[in-house]
């Protein structure tokens, strides 16, 4: 069996070492085009602030690691594919033929279609060489704008100001992280945000960005230009579907059936590029986690491995976030459910804030901020489908009391 | 034969010596806020349950972890935390879906309990029994797994 894997992302190399479990004597191929060592993108804004080495990014650390699993890998870029004749065109003119096949391609970041997004010195916040390229451009001093205040923004962000720079920080919506917290978390974070000294401007556009003598011009809608030395930009993430566009069915992301199958048999969709089961709403969505990758990649993995029973039941859609020592999490339906009901502690004065939302008695959605403790039981109240019974009422009354209405219902 | 906590929430007094053991044994300091095994109060029912990770099978933190610093301890069969690999990213706290590993903002770094290396000093510390280290079968281990089981979307028949 000649399995092959596109993408060195945790979603790819998670699958060749399940498939070498599963596996002992297939062969495996994992496919990269980056010139690094497989790496977590995860880890990139600690190795902005020094908190680890490059390597401290790279997914396993044993330089064997992949050769004493015979994962061969390749560092090539992947042309097209061929579904019928099963097999892919290199860009080094190539051909490379397999049997099962694993798009873990991940996802890329897009730019607004606006003036000057193509100049020198505006950049994203994605791979491992826009890192270098940030590292050596933020710096104590340097003015600096980030636009888009989604979750990459935010996390990014902590970084940035923890090297010094004069920033700030343009989000099109009115709050921030506005696809993962709610208005009143979102606006929390703002404030907060702006206390430790971050210019935050949210409802606010970015109409172009033009350069002059080494200088970057950001104009703004309603604003005063900003004079700056970078722009990151980090407005969004899309789903690297181009190696499937006409070969296999397309939506936001590939679309895979509970076996991480796509439109043709052989060829399996995992991670970031995959439009996988939701937990919470039985639909098909782009997710776009860690976790969720990780839990494609298994089942993919086993399924192309001949596994009869390893069907996926949905990934919860969760996000966990530190912005400048300010955590928030959301779970689930955080945005509620009709004819649903929530429970809210606000505690603003504090930056404390829960919002738990129900179905009848279960859990199905939740934000929080500043919050550190067992925030994981969210995950499992949902997950569990947990019926609360009693404990509904008095998390109504007392929302941080997640744990003791888990327990409660758990622990006999 | 492997050996894991079983807790007994029946026999605790809530007399928090489990979390002054834990967090002497792990930070150095007497502070339960920092303790990686917490007693939960009911107080309605009178009733104090102890709860910390079951170090399951299932391992959601280990596998949800982006630069492998959750590690298995073959000698325990604990999931342990590797403080110079964690960037402190917190994906294991919210993928633990029992909710027993935090994040400790002091270190920035993520605690989670480590059964002390073979020899957890809440067990050690508990006056009345209520928290004991022994045989893995003998415990509720199954019982959590199964319930792991329920929700599991990882790996339903592997």
């Amino acid at each position: 069996m000649n399995h092959v894997i596109i993408g060195t992302g945790p979603a790819g190399v998670v699958a060749a070492e399940t498939l070498r479990k599963r596996s002992p004597d297939a062969d495996i191929t994992l496919i990269g085009g980056e010139a690094e060592r497989p790496y977590s993108r995860m880890a990139i804004p600690y190795h902005l602030i020094g908190k680890v080495d490059e390597g401290g990014t790279h997914l396993r650390t044993a330089p064997d690691h992949f050769d004493a699993l015979r994962i061969e890998l390749l560092q090539q870029r992947v042309d097209s594919i061929d579904a019928d004749g099963k097999a892919l065109a290199l860009d080094n003119g190539s051909r490379l033929g397999f049997d099962k096949l694993l798009l873990a391609t991940g996802s890329r970041p897009t730019r607004p279609p606006i003036p000057g997004m193509d100049l020198p010195g505006v950049v994203n916040c994605w791979t491992l060489a826009d890192t270098r390229q940030i590292i050596a451009g933020a710096n104590v001093g340097d003015e600096v704008v980030l636009m888009g205040a989604g979750f990459i923004g935010c996390i990014i962000l902590e970084a940035l100001a923890l090297r010094g720079v004069k920033l700030t920080v343009v989000e099109m919506e009115n709050r921030m992280v506005p696809r993962m917290m709610d208005e009143k978390s979102g606006g929390l974070l703002k404030r907060w945000c702006e206390n430790k000294g971050v210019r935050v401007l949210t409802s606010t556009r970015v109409n172009g960005v033009s350069s002059d003598a080494g200088k970057l011009t950001v104009e703004l809608e309603g604003q005063e230009p900003l004079k700056v030395s970078l722009v990151i930009c980090a407005t969004g993430v899309k789903a690297n579907t181009d190696l499937a566009s006409g070969v296999l069915e397309i939506n936001h992301g590939i679309l895979v059936n509970e076996r991480l199958q796509t439109s043709h048999p052989d060829i399996y969709a995992a991670g970031d590029v995959a439009e996988g089961k939701d937990f919470s709403t039985g639909g098909y969505s782009v997710q776009a986690i860690q976790p969720t990758a990780v839990e494609h990649c298994a089942l993919a993995a086993i399924n192309m491995a001949g596994g009869k029973d390893a069907l996926h039941r949905g990934s919860i859609n969760m996000n966990v976030l530190d912005t400048m020592g300010l955590i928030s999490a959301s779970f689930g339906l955080w945005q509620g459910v009709d004819g649903g009901g929530a429970a809210t502690l606000d505690a603003a004065d504090r930056y404390r804030y829960i919002n738990l939302q129900f179905a009848e008695d279960v859990l199905v959605g939740a934000n929080t901020l500043g919050m550190t403790q067992h925030i994981g039981v969210l995950r499992g109240l949902i997950q569990s489908r947990t019926r609360l019974g009693r404990w509904k009422h008095k998390l109504m009354a007392d929302p941080t009391r997640v744990m003791e209405a888990y327990l409660a219902q758990h622990i006999p | 034969m492997l050996k894991s906590l079983y807790i007994n929430p029946d026999k605790c007094t809530g007399c928090l010596q489990c979390e002054m053991a834990c967090s002497y044994e792990n930070e150095g300091i007497f502070n339960p806020s920092r303790s990686r095994i917490k007693v939960f109060t009911f107080h309605d029912a009178g009733r104090f349950v102890p709860y910390t990770c079951t170090q399951c099978d299932d391992a959601w933190c280990m596998k949800a972890c982006p630069v492998e610093a959750i590690v298995f301890n073959a000698a325990t069969g604990s999931k342990d935390v590797l403080n110079d690999r964690c960037v402190g990213c917190k994906v294991c706290t919210i993928a633990c879906p029992f909710g027993t590993v935090n994040y400790n903002s002091a270190s920035g770094k993520v605690i989670k309990c480590d059964l002390c290396g073979g020899n957890p000093q809440c067990a050690q510390a508990c006056p009345t029994g209520a928290i004991t280290y022994i045989d893995a079968d003998a415990t509720g281990l199954e019982r959590m797994r199964a319930w792991a089981d329920k929700i599991n979307t990882q790996h339903a028949a592997a």
